[in-house]
């Protein structure tokens, strides 16, 4: 009896394993069918005007970098307050909020940057859209370095102030390199994550039909399209927001990927 | 210049604390005429942005289909603003975040319901069933899944699965039940692989212990893993709550974007962000108020569940 | 009498092509404690793992030779080396007890982290139960010390009582065997003393195998004494003529300091 309890029980387990595999699969070979059938070389040459998606590739990529230009290097400065400066309480509220703010629906997130910056400057921007990004990034990127700063062995930090070396001398010339492989690793995650993010630039960028370089005007935005798209009654509306989301799914997982293939390099040694 | 570090430092990490509380003025500023207009009955209120013409409350030019139901409670509420807007409008439009709070709950809840057993599930295959060659493999494809942007499970929700389950249970494609389910798929990734590592925990010499008593597998599962790393599954299950109450794209394929309260499981609605995402661009004045209000709602649903997760069940687990 | 026999044993770990103990015969006999000593990697942890085939959770392990165990109904030697089924394993764990280097209590009360492996035999009838585990708190002798907070969690018992209601909820199925990994090896000297006390009584009802790094422990309390190195049984006898006679060099060389 115990035993047959016992196979049901691990059967059942395994069976919601391969259920959430199937998943996996299910969504990926759907992506690769209707993503490679509507998926031509054409779509990276011409913008969205035009049929085309170049536009919103570039867009959104610059939208993810500038975002990753902002909250990379406070996330990390932060993080590093955090682990290695912050004593008491406020370090811990800070780690606690910065925690809570990685969990902020992201939707609500656009709504603070579309209050904050769209309505003063009068209109969507791929600035605010930027901001709205960097705001998810921000916690992410503060997590990753506040828990890759606590592995690094208390006695390193010990030797270079024996030697003389300053704090932040010792921080930045041996902390961090020592911690560096994680910390880079988390930021591609974070990197992957905010590029797919649709839901704080709805009505931050907003998206556009053409190439753009003008961070003050609307900005196209892949994401925010494939939305528009989906949604469109024309059937090729749909296969170009099929061949989309094809592209956005491989980025991330290629970027996700690569990340993981460092920490595993990382194992190794 | 190590002074000048310190600072910066400092500086950084304090904008997280202003970003917050400047997230909550915000929305609780542009919410105020929201506030001021409606009240808290605002999240009892069924009506979205219905017209009522003063002079006569009983014609009432209906935006939304559904009045059936709750006209007792409608009349109250209507006294009350007509009261209020006498002097200065000729017809008031109402604002009540009722059936977007409500969308919002049960589609979270359906998505936990279906996510929780399979993550747990998942979560014991991958911490005690399979052998490592095979468990560290799924572990990446569970990890992947979780990082697949949520519009993707948005489309692939609407045009696939839904069509399945509106055969299965009938119904419109576009309901209450698939969208909980589409949140359900997408949240099941993140909890199984937080809920796996929580598992972690477990001492092994402990689980060899009960085995060395003859234990079966499934009862060193049940008396000692799951018992030791309790706190954390809940933290977790919590954690996968939160995220699963603020998800927009995923949600807003699939649940109909309707403002009437669902009578049946299969019936569409909507839910905050959808209602967010797809109404901002087209509000102003009172219905913009309105949306901030519900924006205001959730992040205060959302921080304050995540802050307990955080503080009750994940102290120190870092 | 030997209760268990190991007959030319060797033992490969997944992916390793050399055996980590080859060759083994010793035996553990009745009503007797069997110390296992040796320098650290020299595999006596692994022979004692071998014997209760706990090896098994993690898949790939190759056995050579056999480990016989006594069955107590018929008389018999049974090779457990042969055990395939599950219940077969579970059963053999029930004959063959356990007790880890570090204390495990699982997370739940005194009462059932004594009562779990009675429960999991099938005994269900309560009163029978309270006698079992009152019983062998009294065998682990904590009984005195916790009769007062049986339904508070274990966790809150001190390293040294962790370990005696370890003890205790080994002994509470009535195992033939049971083996001690390094048992005192994270205590303190007092509860060490009172472990040892412990063991020395528990063999009147129960054969036990206990693998050492401290080898006053070992001449205290045990009858017989096998010193291992790099996987070879070096020596196998009666714990004074280990001590005070030793037939092999290596074993002097060990016991009186010159390695490990």
């Amino acid at each position: 009896m115990r035993l047959l309890i016992n196979k049901i029980v691990l059967g059942l387990s395994t069976l919601s394993a391969l259920i959430g595999l199937g998943f996996l699969a299910w969504i990926l070979i759907t992506l690769f069918i209707k993503g490679l059938g509507s998926f031509h070389f054409s779509l990276f040459l011409n913008d969205l005007i035009d049929g085309g998606l170049r536009n919103l590739i570039v867009g959104q990529f610059i939208l993810a970098a500038i975002a990753a230009a902002l909250g990379i290097p406070l996330g990390m400065i932060a993080g590093i307050y955090i682990q290695e400066y912050g004593r008491g309480k406020y370090a811990e509220i800070i780690r606690n909020l910065s925690d809570i703010m990685m969990s902020a629906p992201s939707i609500v997130i656009g709504a603070f940057v579309y209050a904050i910056v769209v309505v003063p400057t009068g209109g969507t921007s791929g600035a605010a859209g930027a901001i709205a990004l960097s705001i998810m990034m921000l916690p992410i990127v503060i997590n990753t370095t506040d828990n890759m700063l606590s592995l690094v062995p208390k006695e390193l930090r010990e030797a270079g102030i024996a030697l003389g070396a300053s704090k932040y001398k010792v921080i930045i010339d041996i902390v961090i390199k020592a911690a560096k492989v994680g910390i880079m690793t988390g930021i591609l995650l974070a990197f992957a994550r905010i590029i797919g993010e649709t839901a704080p630039l709805l009505f931050t960028s907003e998206t556009s039909n053409y190439f753009s370089l003008d961070l003050s005007e609307s900005f196209p935005s892949l994401t925010v399209s494939i939305y528009d798209l989906a949604n469109e009654p024309e059937e090729s509306s749909r296969d170009l927001a099929w061949a989309a989301s094809f592209i956005l799914t491989v980025l991330v997982l290629a970027i996700n990927l690569t990340g993981r293939f460092f920490t595993r390099n990382k194992g190794g040694k | 210049m190590e002074k000048i570090f310190r600072n910066l430092s400092l500086a950084s990490a304090s904008l997280v604390f202003i970003i917050l509380i400047g997230i909550f003025i915000t929305l609780f500023s542009a919410s105020k005429g929201a506030i001021d207009e409606f009240g808290l009955g605002f999240i009892t209120n069924p009506n979205w942005n219905k017209e009522i013409s003063l002079s006569n409350p009983d014609a009432q030019m209906d935006i939304n289909l559904d009045m059936s139901d709750d006209s007792a409670s409608d009349d109250m509420m209507l006294e009350d603003t007509i009261l209020f807007d006498e002097d200065t409008k000729k017809t008031f439009t109402e604002y009540g975040g009722l059936v977007p709070i409500v969308g919002t709950l049960l589609t979270t809840l359906i998505a936990l319901a279906f996510a929780l057993p399979i993550a747990m599930g998942i979560a014991v295959f991958l911490a005690e069933i399979a052998p490592k060659n095979i468990s560290a493999p799924i572990s990446v494809a569970i990890e992947l899944l979780a990082a697949i942007p949520s519009i993707i499970f948005g489309m692939w929700g609407l045009y696939y699965f839904a069509p399945i389950i509106a055969d299965l249970v009938g119904g419109y494609q576009v309901s209450l039940l698939s969208a909980g389910l589409v949140l359900g798929v997408m949240i099941l990734p993140f909890m199984a692989a937080i809920t796996r590592d929580s598992m972690n925990t477990t001492p092994n010499v402990l689980k060899e212990s009960a085995y060395a008593m003859g234990a079966t597998k499934f009862e060193v599962i049940k008396d000692i893993i799951f018992p030791y790393s309790k706190v954390g599954i809940i933290g977790s299950v919590i954690l996968a709550l939160g995220r699963a109450l603020g998800e927009t794209m995923a949600v807003a394929f699939l649940i109909g974007s309707v403002f009437t309260l669902p009578s049946k499981i299969t019936d569409p609605t909507i839910s905050i962000p959808v209602a967010m995402a797809n109404n901002f661009g087209e509000a102003s004045g009172l219905g913009e108020s309105a949306l901030f209000y519900l924006a205001l709602i959730l992040f205060v649903i959302s921080f304050a569940i995540i802050s307990f997760a955080k503080l009750y069940f994940l102290r120190g687990t870092k | 009498m030997p209760v268990m026999q190991l007959n030319d044993f060797s033992f490969t770990y997944p992916g390793v092509s050399h055996p980590s103990l080859k060759n083994i015969n010793i035996e553990i006999r009745k009503n007797k404690i069997t110390a296992l000593i040796g320098p650290s990697g020299c595999g006596k942890s692994t022979l004692l793992r071998s014997m209760n085939r706990i090896h098994d959770l993690y898949p790939g392990n190759k056995y050579e030779g056999s480990i016989e165990l006594l069955n107590t109904k018929t008389n018999k030697m049974e090779n457990i080396l042969n055990i395939k089924k599950e219940n077969e394993f579970i059963e053999l764990r029930q004959k063959v007890g356990m007790i880890f280097q570090k204390p495990t209590p699982f997370p739940m009360s005194i009462f059932d982290n004594v009562a779990y492996g009675l429960k999991i035999a099938g005994i269900k009838n309560k009163t029978q139960l309270e006698g079992r585990v009152e019983q062998a708190l009294k065998d682990a002798a904590l009984w005195r010390e916790v009769k007062d907070r049986l339904g508070k969690s274990a966790m809150g018992l001190s390293g040294g009582q962790q370990q005696r209601l370890c003890i205790a909820r080994a002994v509470a199925v009535k195992p033939e065997v049971i083996l001690f990994d390094e048992p005192t090896s994270a205590l303190d000297p007092i509860s060490t003393g009172a472990i040892e006390e412990l063991l020395v009584e528990l063999k009147k009802d129960v054969s036990i195998a206990i693998v050492t790094h401290n080898m006053q422990q070992a001449s205290r309390i045990s009858d017989y004494t096998a010193f291992m190195y790099l996987g070879d049984l070096i020596e196998f006898d009666k714990t004074e003529h280990i001590f005070l006679n030793p037939k092999e060099k290596q074993t002097e060389d060990y016991i009186t300091g010159r390695f490990g």
